[in-house]
């Protein structure tokens, strides 16, 4: 039972870490089509930022610092590189996919290729005894942050005007613009939103692993990824659910199979949604017949 | 006349490297030591091999349209089940690399009927490409983990010696270099050989139809999911061959070519050079793999390591100056190098009968790269315009 | 003249699509852009709101206009109601209106929910759930709630069943009392019925200007400019005139539209043989 309590809720510590990356991920490629690749990057300069001010800061201050870091890394990137390239949407790809090798480079080049460890503040570092088990305290706070960004992206795309702007422009961004609305605004904000995120999931992924390591972004992107194409682009909730989904699965299957076995595993399941999606029709005949 | 040269380049360029082991020349900053010395050729032939690799991944980048982010897969099958081959199931060489081989067909037929069938579905066209991009990326990245999580079979980070004994003597050792250029040159020209072919046959302009607009492609009565998914089987196939042959020159089989960063250089030497090009994939191979070495030298000269830090740390990583060259060339050389020398010829636009007045410029390279307003990518998707017409 | 346009050019994917227009559209009343399928009538209609490449001057309220961007153009008072309509499927109708307030002009709901009372009973509702003719209501109440100088209708009945067609034609015929309009339109007895001033485009460039009344009068030239293509404008019952507002059903109600959206109604005959 113990063992059962430990893996769910790390799981979901690993699922709320995606969440955090796959929800940026696909509010960017939902409103502006364009898949970012140097959201990893983004993960990895939060990271980077927390672990410099952890130790010398209050750790909300560093969480802080890592949240403004991606956010203005993010808009820094969408205004100067991105908007210029927006008829060229292959090659926004391209950018981002410069940008994601290069940045990680250069964080590699200033701070050494090796993990640094993050020391999290005591109020973290602990366990939390909950039905027998001792569940490290950053599980909650992961699953916590998790659930609050949720709750807000939720909110904010159903009561502001910026959320009916993004959701109007995820549907045909060319008729929002024909309605007077500057839709350029809506995705620097958006690219913003999806960099702090990002640099959330740095700050809070370096806890969760202890430390900090300049390709660490980039190998959390993959399941990112995984987790977007599986959820669906621009569906806030679907994604949440398949981060869950994913970050479980892995937990389990790492522990009763074989570890290493839970990333492949994630990599099964989005095989599995993607065949099923392929064969919609059928498996839903199939479901009807069943019922 | 301007075809008989168009015939005669790459007999020109073939001659040259055909001559390249027998050329004492020197070229400083390039090559440490003599063109014909084991140093200088294990790098040339590192650039052939990535040139052939280059033009394989073109062959989905550039003329089909296909974003993949999983080549690196394939390249590492070819390596590592070749010498697994060699060294568990003791196999020679030639029996382990068509093993290799047909290993990469099989993969490359089953992901690639799962990615390619999986996109389609996904919704508008434009989560197509990208759909495909992630799932390629996410089953490359399972093969990733594969190896690094079993170190047994596959050596994990340190990867797998190569099985010299199963090996020609010919491609063992320094002296035998040279050898290990042959194999490379001989790659390219297969690799060439084929893309080059079939993209002048038939197939290559069906291939053309489909990236042009895969829905048009369809009513003509072409059926894209089965040229894509043969072209992600070559593509899938001479990567892997591409595999053996990295795993003969670098003498090892290493979790490098397992990576997403090997995909994505390939991507780099692809966009730097010119996608859906001829000799844009070879040109970018061959100057991405001098770059990446030549820049590993710059970065640990004593010239660098004089510098302030501000100049020092990008110098001294290759791929942030990688990075920013490529963004770089996206930006101010869409069409990459290969495309540079019509673009300076062709700044004006030709002249057209029926335009007149100050009519929009013909070109659309010169349409590029003014800003666009964003509802033109909406107004000007090819069926709204073929239904406008 | 609210709208001026002079030798516009588009090139969209290496077609020379609209090949110097140039015409201009009266501060009052409805101005007529006519032609066959393909000479480059919604290209137009783009270009002037800047959401295709275009070259050429367009001055709209005597400034020039083309140098800005779409939001900008709209921003200086056009409304817009673009062929298939582009409502916005998965929002509800009023986060559809809400999108379309803009700042610094009045909204005019109460105009919006007097022309279309369906709209209110169905506030709630997304979009995407209603029959087409609704959805072209939205779209057309998109363009009133602002005060524009001018609104921009492009085939306003493409799709929609001939009673429904009948309502479309009286709202806008409501609202051409209000604003000038610039309108797209393939039926040439609505077209008869709105617009004042014609403008014929061929093969992306101006073939005719004139009174709607004097081309349609002509059978010739009609054919010559429009091809045969009569047949859907005569296929319209013709238009009665609105009752006097104040009774309890609004002559102007959808209610009875049944259509599932997009999609041409079988004439009544066929339908009432049906089992």
């Amino acid at each position: 039972m113990s063992t059962l309590v430990l893996l769910t809720l790390t799981g979901l510590g690993l699922g709320a870490l995606y969440f955090l990356i796959a929800s940026g991920l696909s509010l960017i490629f939902g409103l502006m089509d364009v898949l970012n690749f140097a959201h990893g990057a983004l993960v990895t300069a939060g990271a980077y930022a927390a672990w410099r001010l952890t130790g010398h800061l209050p750790f909300a201050v560093a969480i802080a610092a890592a949240i403004a870091t991606g956010a203005a890394l993010a808009a820094l990137i969408e205004t100067v590189l991105i908007r210029p390239l927006y008829s060229r949407p292959k090659d926004q790809i391209l950018v981002t996919v410069g940008l994601g090798l290069a940045l990680p480079a250069l964080v590699q080049g200033i701070w050494g290729a090796d993990a640094r460890q993050l020391q999290a503040p005591k109020q973290l570092a602990g366990t939390v005894s909950l039905l027998g088990a001792r569940v490290p305290t950053d599980r909650f706070v992961l699953i916590a942050a998790a659930i609050v960004v949720l709750a807000a992206l939720k909110l904010f795309l159903s009561r502001t005007r910026y959320g009916l702007v993004v959701r109007a422009g995820v549907e045909d961004r060319a008729m929002v613009t024909a309605l007077g609305i500057d839709v350029r605004k809506a995705f620097t904000l958006v690219f913003a939103i999806g960099g702090a995120l990002a640099g959330l999931a740095g700050a809070l992924g370096g806890v969760y692993f202890g430390s900090v390591s300049p390709d660490q972004g980039t190998s959390l992107l993959v399941f990112g990824f995984v987790v977007v194409v599986i959820g669906g682009m621009g569906r806030t909730d679907g994604v949440a659910l398949a981060a869950a989904a994913v970050g479980l699965i892995q937990q389990f299957t790492n522990y009763y199979a074989a570890s290493g076995l839970g990333d492949f595993a994630a990599v099964a399941i989005l095989a599995v949604v993607l065949l099923a999606r392929g064969n919609r029709d059928g498996v839903r005949r199939l479901i009807r017949r069943a019922a | 006349m301007k075809r008989h040269v168009k015939n005669l380049i790459p007999v020109a360029v073939l001659a040259v490297l055909l001559s390249l082991p027998y050329s004492t020349l020197r070229i400083p900053g390039v090559f440490d030591g003599a063109v014909n010395t084991p140093g200088s050729l294990q790098l040339l032939a590192l650039c052939l091999l990535f040139a052939g690799l280059a033009i394989g991944y073109d062959l989905l980048f550039g003329r089909l349209g296909l974003m993949s982010f999983g080549h690196a897969l394939y390249v590492a099958l070819g390596a590592y089940s070749a010498e697994l081959a060699m060294k568990n199931l003791h196999l020679p060489l030639v029996l382990a690399a068509l093993l290799a081989t047909a290993i990469g067909a099989a993969v490359s037929t089953l992901l690639g009927a799962v990615s390619l069938k999986g996109v389609g579905k996904l919704g508008t066209e434009n989560l197509g490409t990208v759909g495909f991009a992630m799932v390629t990326l996410a089953f490359a990245q399972a093969g990733s983990i594969l190896v690094g999580r079993d170190p047994k079979t596959t050596g994990g980070e340190e990867g797998l010696p190569l099985s010299t004994e199963k090996v020609p003597a010919a491609f063992v050792g320094v002296v035998n270099t040279v050898n290990l250029y042959w194999l490379a040159l001989a790659y390219l020209v297969l690799v060439c050989a084929v893309v080059w072919w079939l993209t002048d046959s038939r197939v290559g302009r069906a291939w053309q139809a489909i990236r042009d607009n895969e829905r048009r492609a369809e009513v003509l009565g072409l059926n894209p999911f089965r040229y894509q998914l043969g072209a992600f089987v070559l593509a899938g196939t001479l990567g892997a061959v591409g595999g053996v042959v990295h795993l003969l020159v670098t003498a090892g089989a290493t979790p490098e070519t397992t990576t997403t960063d090997f995909t994505l250089a390939l991507l780099v030497m692809v966009v730097l050079g010119g996608s859906g090009t001829r000799w844009g994939p070879v040109l970018g191979g061959v100057l991405y793999t001098l770059l990446d070495h030549r820049l590993g030298a710059v970065a640990t000269s004593d010239s660098v390591a004089g510098l302030p830090a501000v100049l020092r740390v990008p110098l001294s990583q290759p791929l942030v100056l990688l990075g920013v060259l490529f963004v770089l060339v996206v930006y101010a050389v869409p069409g990459g190098l290969a495309a540079l020398p019509s673009r300076l010829r062709g700044r004006r636009p030709p002249t057209r009968p029926g335009l007149r007045g100050r009519g929009p410029r013909g070109q659309r390279g010169e349409q590029h790269r003014l800003g666009v307003v964003e509802g033109e990518a909406h107004g000007a998707h090819p069926d709204r315009v073929a239904s406008e017409l | 003249m609210i709208l001026e346009l002079d030798d516009v050019h588009v090139t969209l994917g290496g077609s020379h699509i609209l090949q110097g227009v140039s015409f201009s559209v009266a501060p009052i009343g409805v101005t007529a852009l006519l032609g066959r399928n393909g000479v480059g009538k919604t290209t137009t209609v783009k270009a002037i709101l800047g959401l295709v490449r275009r070259t050429g001057r367009i001055d709209f309220g005597g400034d020039p206009v083309h140098r800005l961007r779409t939001h900008e153009i709209v921003r200086r008072g056009i409304g817009y109601a673009p062929e298939d309509r582009c409502v916005f499927a998965k929002l509800t109708v009023t986060e559809n209106l809400a999108l379309a307030e803009r700042r610094g002009s009045a909204h005019a709901y109460d105009l919006v929910y007097e022309l279309f009372p369906e709209l209110k009973a169905r506030s709630a509702q997304a979009v995407g759930t209603l029959s087409g003719g609704q959805q072209q209501m939205v779209a057309i109440a998109r363009t009133l709630l602002n005060d524009n100088r001018l609104i921009v209708v492009d085939e306003p009945t493409k799709g929609l069943a001939p009673k429904v067609v009948t309502e479309v034609a009286e709202v806008l015929e409501r609202a051409a009392e209000r604003v000038p309009m610039l309108l797209v339109e393939q039926n040439l007895a609505l077209v008869r019925r709105l617009a004042g001033d014609g403008v014929v485009l061929a093969a992306g460039q101006v073939v005719h200007r004139g009174p709607v009344r004097e081309l349609l009068a002509d059978a010739a030239l009609t054919r010559e400019l429009l091809g045969v293509g009569q047949a859907r404008g005569e296929s319209v019952t013709p238009p009665t005139r609105p009752a006097p507002s104040g009774g309890s059903i609004h002559p102007l109600a959808i209610v009875k539209d049944r259509q599932p959206p997009d999609e041409v109604s079988p004439p009544e005959s066929t339908r009432s043989d049906a089992p």
